[in-house]
This record gives structure tokens, C-alpha cells and sequence, in this order.
């Protein structure tokens, strides 16, 4: 059971980056599960995303997870929410910031001694997609990090996911993709 | 026909809500009358893209308050068409007379109640209050424990409801959020099997058969009232359970997924069991095979059909477990749950030794934990072993403050 939490804020993509992931791994015939904690968060309230990813049928709907991937979307929640909760020896961090990943570390000591990596998702994104939306960088930064699919597969497989945006936008989004990807560290 | 169809793949990766608006969708209903609550929105929102896309080939009727949508879904089933809605938590409280109105009426609607807390205090998340709140309404009750089941369960349900030998309505509960917003993988049937299988609808004593003029909702005080509850009642009891059985049987058929009215998990050599509804249904089962591995012979009765309740099928099951625990998602209000009574009932007059325990959970969204339920399995083996309860017999699993015990 491969586990992953995401950080965001409501309104930068989490869900849609949870499905969107689910989606893609689902067609490669693994089982899948995405959900997220609303309560009744507004816009720009920190919210938590989640993906389940298995080779057997997923049955447990608990909300509690010890991550293997904490992937923080919005470059304060690292500051303002535990990231590193319920976390394991081995847990990824994957956090958008414009800080190098040492910087970060020295600035958050919750992260000493863990393996972070750092992207400046929110930049991608508005030089990219036009709109601080890091939901779709951070996913090229974990095809990076994790080597789960070949990144042209993950590209063409996300253009399908997001066939219902404007071409424009599917663009700037596989441009975000593939900067995040090289661009991880 | 005039509509669009859909090219669906083998698996989509859908939420439950998304999953029922599909099955809305593919069994063409003919009015949704609908007002929005979280969490169902998103089916009758679902709904109404669907016809603003020329996929379906309805009405969708915006009213002022669930009150009201009920109300014009009984107009539209009494006229003659096929008709669902869904709703939540307190819309569901506001509908609680229509829905009395729905099935003295025998009128076959489907509605998908995603299951959710009721104020105060106001929370949007899930537990059964407003399901059991409607449970004697003389609705049909169908619980799904996961996405696939909410789509598969309405379109079910639309066959169950419309049978001429049932015309009862149906009610559809999932999990909100747990459920309802969560995207698993779904293996939808094609358009063309989906309708197929729900069939045309075929009306009986609709008002606009003007050759067979009907009256609906008419006032029979102490000479006749009894006897319609009680012929409606004879029927639920007699008619339904068979008419389900078929049904499943027919959807299995063209599926191959398996539906009966208690579901029963590693129940056959089993010492102690868990019975559920919802979610929880599935992740008891995980932490049922894990106990397996520790020694513990543990199994999972998942509620399928609330309504009419699975009596004899329910005492037949436990008859021969040691240790069981009935979980209620619900706020007792001084008395004990709703599903431990029912057991109880089932289990009564009977031989059975069956120790029988109460948990009260997850209110408001509260989550269940593995380790709640390893708990509770071990607590049960406990009473098992000793051949007596060792706790007072109702608890409450995973709330805060001191342990909370009664009865």
C-alpha cells in the first residue's frame, strides 16, 4: 500500500490533483482511493488531501495515515500546520517553496534528519499555467522523486485527465509538469 | 431517442456522488426535483449537467427547500414518470413529512440520502442520524459501503421500487465524504446494459391515465387508515424480500457483482463479529482478516437492506457467534442504538447464547480507526472467553474525556 497526504489550501488543487493522480495510476490496473477533510473549510483554509494506492481492492476508509509521501502544496502551511504528523522513519517530503531544501530545514527543524525535497511549485505555476494552481507541478515533482512512471506516460496520461480545460491550459500544465520534474531537489 | 450516450471505460475513477448521478443518468430518470445540501449536492448538480449536455432526457425542477423537492418528486411519480432526488442531514429532516406522504402514496422514488450529522452543533460529515431518523417511514433501505455500491444500489433500487408487486420508495444511503467524496476505482455498466437492466418505466395508477382516473393522498381516518398501513406493512414484510433477492440475482447476473441483504464477511467458523453499516463495514473486514492472523476467528455482518430489516436472515447469521458487537453511527438519545436493538429483537426467543454488546462511533465524521476496531475485536474475544459480558453493554468508541459507559 503505497499512502500519500497532501497540505494545500482550499482552492489549489488538492482534490484535483488527489483524483487526477488516482485516475492516471488507476489505469495501469492498480486499485486507488482519493478523499480529502473539508469541515467546512473556505477557500484558502488549510485542508488535507489523501491518496491510497494498492495491488488489492482498498477497504480501509479510515481518515488516520502514516504517509509514505507528504506533499505540501502551498509554500506557509509548512510553517503553520504539523507536516510532519503522524509521519515514518522513511516518509518523503515533497514541499513547494522558494527556499533551497537546506534553507527550509534550517527555517522548520521539524524536518531535520527527514528526506525533504523542494520545488518552487507556486512559480511554476504562474509562469506556466498563468495561475498559482501547484496541484499538477507537484505531481511531475513526484514522478521525479518516486520513479513511478515514465514522465512522458505520466504527461500523456494527465492531458487526458484534464481533456475538458482549454488547450491553453493543458499546455501550460505539461510545461508545469515538466519543469517541476527537472526542477526538484 | 434524443439523447446523447456515453462512452464509459472498463473502470472510471468516480466519487460515490459522481457514482450516482452516472446511474441517474443511465436510468433516464424522468424528473429530479431537487434543493441542494452538502454533501449530496453533487449528485442532483451531477444530474442537471448531465441534461444541460443533452444526456439525459428529463426535468430538473430547482426548488425552495427539501420540503418542497420532495414534494414535486411525489407530483411527478403520481403523474407518471420516474423520478429521484437526494438529500442529506438536516434537508432530509425538513422532507421527513413528504417522505411519510412518498410511500402511503406507494410511489416508486429513488433517493439517495448521503449520510450526514444533524444539528446542532452544525457539522457536515457523516453519521447514520439522519438515516435512522427515517427508518420507519416505510421507505425501502439500501446502504452502500463504498462508491461501485452507490451506483450500483440506485440502479437496483429503480428496479426494487418500480416493481409492480412493490411501488415502494427507495432509499439509497452512502457515507458522506467517506463515501460520497471519496474516488475509488468503479466499474460502471454500459448505457445500454444499465437501462436495460432498470427496464422502461412502467406506470400503475398514474393521474395522467385519464382512462383510469385515480385519486392520490386522500384522508381515511379510523374506518380504513389501518388497514392501508398494515396491507403496506404485510407486503413490505412478505413481498419486498423476495423481489430484492430477485433483483440482486438478476444484477449479479449481468454484473457479476454479488448483493444480499446482510453481507457477510469470514462469518462461517466465526467466534466473535462486528456488525455495521457503511464504510465502516469495509475496513472492519481488513482489521477482521488481520485478528485472523492473531488467532482471533473474527467476521464482519455488513447491513445491506435497513428497511425492511433482515430479521430471520440476522438471527440465523449470529445464532451461533460467542461475542457480538452491534456499532451505532448515531446519537442514541437515551436508550440503546437502533441496530443493537434490532439484533437483540432478531436474537430473542431464540436458543442462541450470543453475548451481545452496544458501541456507540463516529459521530459527526469522527473517524474509525484499525486500532479502534483491533480493540474492539479483542474486547469481544474477552467475552468470549469469559461466557460473559465484562463491559456494561453500551460504549463509545473514540471519544474524548473519561470512559463513557451505560445499561
Amino acid at each position: 500500500m503505497l499512502e500519500i497526504r497532501w497540505h494545500s489550501r482550499a482552492g489549489q488543487g488538492a482534490v484535483t490533483g488527489a483524483k487526477g493522480l488516482a485516475d492516471v495510476i488507476s489505469t495501469t490496473g492498480k486499485h486507488v482511493q482519493a478523499f480529502a477533510f473539508y469541515g467546512s473549510a473556505k477557500r484558502g483554509a488549510a485542508m488535507t488531501a489523501y491518496n491510497r494506492v494498492d495491488e488489492k481492492p482498498i477497504l480501509n476508509h479510515e481518515k488516520y495515515m502514516e504517509p509514505d509521501y507528504v506533499f505540501v502544496i502551498d509554500p506557509a502551511l509548512v510553517y503553520t500546520s504539523d507536516v510532519t504528523i503522524n509521519g515514518k522513519e522513511d516518509t518523503k517530503y515533497i514541499i513547494t517553496t522558494h527556499l533551497t531544501t537546506e534553507e527550509l530545514v534550517a527555517a522548520q527543524p521539524k524536518l531535520e534528519g527527514k528526506e525533504v525535497y523542494t520545488v518552487d511549485c507556486i512559480t511554476i505555476a504562474n509562469e506556466t499555467i498563468g495561475r498559482a494552481i501547484p496541484n499538477t507541478p507537484m505531481l511531475g515533482a513526484f514522478m521525479k522523486i518516486s520513479g513511478m512512471y515514465d514522465i512522458e506516460f505520466f504527461k500523456e496520461s494527465m492531458q487526458r485527465v484534464l481533456k475538458k480545460l482549454p488547450q491553453k491550459i493543458v499546455d501550460g500544465n505539461m510545461l508545469a509538469i515538466q519543469r517541476a520534474y527537472d526542477e526538484v531537489k | 431517442m434524443a439523447f446523447d450516450k456515453l462512452e464509459l471505460n472498463e473502470t472510471e475513477v468516480w466519487d460515490g456522488n459522481h457514482a450516482a448521478a452516472q446511474a441517474l443518468r443511465q436510468a433516464q430518470v424522468d424528473v429530479v426535483s431537487a434543493y441542494p445540501i452538502t454533501p449530496s449536492t453533487a449528485i442532483v448538480e451531477g444530474y442537471a449537467k448531465f441534461k444541460s449536455d443533452n444526456l439525459v432526457e428529463g426535468e430538473f425542477v430547482m426548488v425552495e427547500s427539501e420540503h418542497a423537492a420532495m414534494s414535486g418528486c411525489i407530483g411527478a411519480a403520481a403523474a407518471g414518470g420516474r423520478v429521484a432526488t437526494a438529500t442529506a442531514s438536516q434537508g432530509l429532516a425538513l422532507m421527513a413529512e413528504t417522505l411519510y406522504q412518498a410511500s402511503g402514496m406507494r410511489l416508486p422514488i429513488v433517493l439517495n440520502i448521503v449520510n450526514r450529522a444533524l444539528a446542532a452543533p452544525l457539522n457536515v460529515n457523516c453519521d447514520h442520524s439522519d438515516m435512522y431518523m427515517v427508518r420507519d417511514s416505510g421507505w425501502i433501505q439500501f446502504d452502500a459501503f463504498n462508491p461501485q455500491e452507490a451506483y450500483d444500489l440506485n440502479l437496483i433500487a429503480f428496479k426494487v421500487a418500480e416493481d409492480h408487486d412493490v411501488r415502494l420508495p427507495v432509499v439509497v444511503n452512502q457515507d458522506g465524504f467517506l463515501t460520497s467524496h471519496t474516488a475509488q476505482g468503479i466499474h460502471p455498466l454500459s448505457d445500454d446494459d444499465a437501462y436495460n437492466f432498470v427496464g422502461e418505466y412502467k406506470p400503475m395508477n398514474d393521474m395522467l391515465d385519464f382512462e383510469n382516473p385515480v385519486t392520490h393522498g386522500v384522508q381515511t381516518e379510523e374506518d380504513w387508515h389501518f388497514e392501508h398501513k398494515a396491507r403496506q406493512h404485510s407486503d413490505t414484510m412478505n413481498i419486498v424480500p423476495g423481489k430484492i433477492d430477485e433483483v440482486f440475482a438478476e444484477f449479479e447476473k449481468l454484473s457479476g457483482r454479488k448483493y444480499s441483504q446482510l453481507e457477510c464477511y469470514n462469518m462461517d467458523d466465526a467466534d466473535v463479529a462486528v456488525v455495521c453499516m457503511g464504510t465502516s463495514v469495509e475496513t472492519a473486514r481488513e482489521v477482521a482478516l488481520e485478528m485472523r492472523e492473531k488467532g482471533i476467528k473474527a467476521g464482519v455482518v455488513g447491513i445491506r437492506v435497513l428497511r425492511p430489516f433482515p430479521f430471520a436472515n440476522i438471527a440465523e447469521v449470529l445464532k451461533d457467534i460467542k461475542a457480538v458487537a452491534a456499532l451505532d453511527r448515531s446519537a442514541p438519545g437515551g436508550a440503546a442504538g437502533a441496530l443493537f436493538n434490532e439484533i437483540a429483537g432478531a436474537l430473542f426467543n431464540t436458543d442462541s447464547k450470543m453475548l451481545l454488546s452496544g458501541y456507540i462511533y463516529g459521530l459527526g465524521g469522527r473517524d474509525l480507526t484499525k486500532k479502534h476496531l483491533v480493540d474492539l475485536y479483542t474486547e469481544l474475544q474477552a467475552n468470549a472467553d469469559a461466557g460473559k459480558l465484562l463491559t456494561q453493554q453500551q460504549q463509545f468508541i473514540g471519544v474524548r474525556g473519561p470512559k463513557l459507559a451505560f445499561l
